[in-house]
């Protein structure tokens, strides 16, 4: 019997426990009812944006994507319309970040991140809701909320992340 | 990592880049709240029975119809900018409880009598009618 062996690295191990904590943020999360369907605060969005300001922006795309996988499962949401919106939102905020990690810094805090990546997650979102789930104009009638709720939730995490980031040096 | 969440009186000053940013973003979206969330109002009502037009009436006036569907007579009132369905021979009265529509796009439909009322603009609208 093979048995196979793998070398988890430091960096793996850095990658699961992040990724543990945007799980468990999410799980919480959707413990709760929101009170307009799709609206949520997208707390895991915290552990994305503190990851990316310390480790990069490969760390962060490994810790978002698992995320979503894993939490997918433990909701049992995998493969459902749930789970592509999860997944549409994670890829479109990454891009978004990816760029937006380019801003100058002494200018541009993690808050325009979070505000950035809010609006791509939301922005993904709405393009597989119009392309899969309601191929209908009608759509375009909640992109006003959900980009309030983007710009509200986005400066909010924001805060929260920056201020983690002042402190916590070497204390994660 | 969350240590010391309980320090948390003093958040760090958004930058000046963070406040273009913030502001630039509210700016879309109280844009996009009035020109997605604008309803113009309803100029022209047009009736249809079965898959013909019966009629296109000008909403600017106070007139009641009848209109001979295929279960029965549906009747519809005009008035003055809003229409609704009055009285319908079906059973469900879906269409009498959609009340009074005023807004271009706006469509409401009898299946069993197969009579339609949609209200039209100035500009065309989508509605799920063109889908």
């Amino acid at each position: 019997m093979a048995i196979i062996h793998f070398q988890a690295s430091e960096e793996d191990h850095r990658i699961a426990k992040l990724t543990a904590f945007a799980i468990g943020l999410h799980l919480i999360e959707s413990a709760f009812p929101s009170p307009i369907p799709g609206v949520k605060p997208g707390l895991a969005n915290i552990v994305i944006l503190y990851v990316l300001a310390r480790y990069g922006i490969k760390t962060a795309a490994w810790v978002s994507l698992l995320r979503v996988f894993a939490s997918s499962l433990l909701l049992g949401q995998f493969l459902s319309p749930t789970f592509l919106l999860s997944l549409s939102g994670a890829i479109m905020s990454l891009l978004a970040l990816m760029l937006a990690n380019r801003l100058p810094k002494q200018y541009f805090s993690v808050i325009s991140l979070s505000i950035l990546a809010a609006f791509a997650h939301i922005g993904g979102q709405l393009i597989v809701v119009r392309l899969l789930l309601i191929p209908h104009a009608s759509v375009s009638y909640l992109i006003p909320i959900f980009g309030l709720a983007a710009l509200f939730f986005g400066v909010i995490n924001g805060l929260i992340t920056a201020k983690l980031l002042t402190h916590g040096h070497g204390s994660q | 990592m969350f240590g010391r969440l309980s320090n948390f009186k003093h958040f760090p000053k958004p930058l000046w880049g963070d406040w273009l940013v913030i502001g630039f973003s509210l700016g879309l979206v109280i844009l996009s709240f009035f020109t997605l969330w604008s309803q113009q109002p309803a100029t022209t009502l047009r009736i249809r029975t079965g898959s013909t037009v019966f009629g296109e009436f000008s909403l600017m006036q106070t007139k009641s119809l009848k209109i001979l569907g295929k279960i029965g007579v549906s009747a519809i009132d005009i008035q003055q900018g809003k229409v609704r369905f009055k009285q319908s021979p079906c059973n469900s009265q879906y269409c009498v409880h959609q009340g009074w529509l005023q807004h271009a796009g706006q469509v409401a439909i009898c299946i069993p009598n197969q009579v339609s009322i949609e209200l039209i603009g100035a500009v065309p609208t989508m509605d799920t009618l063109n889908y």
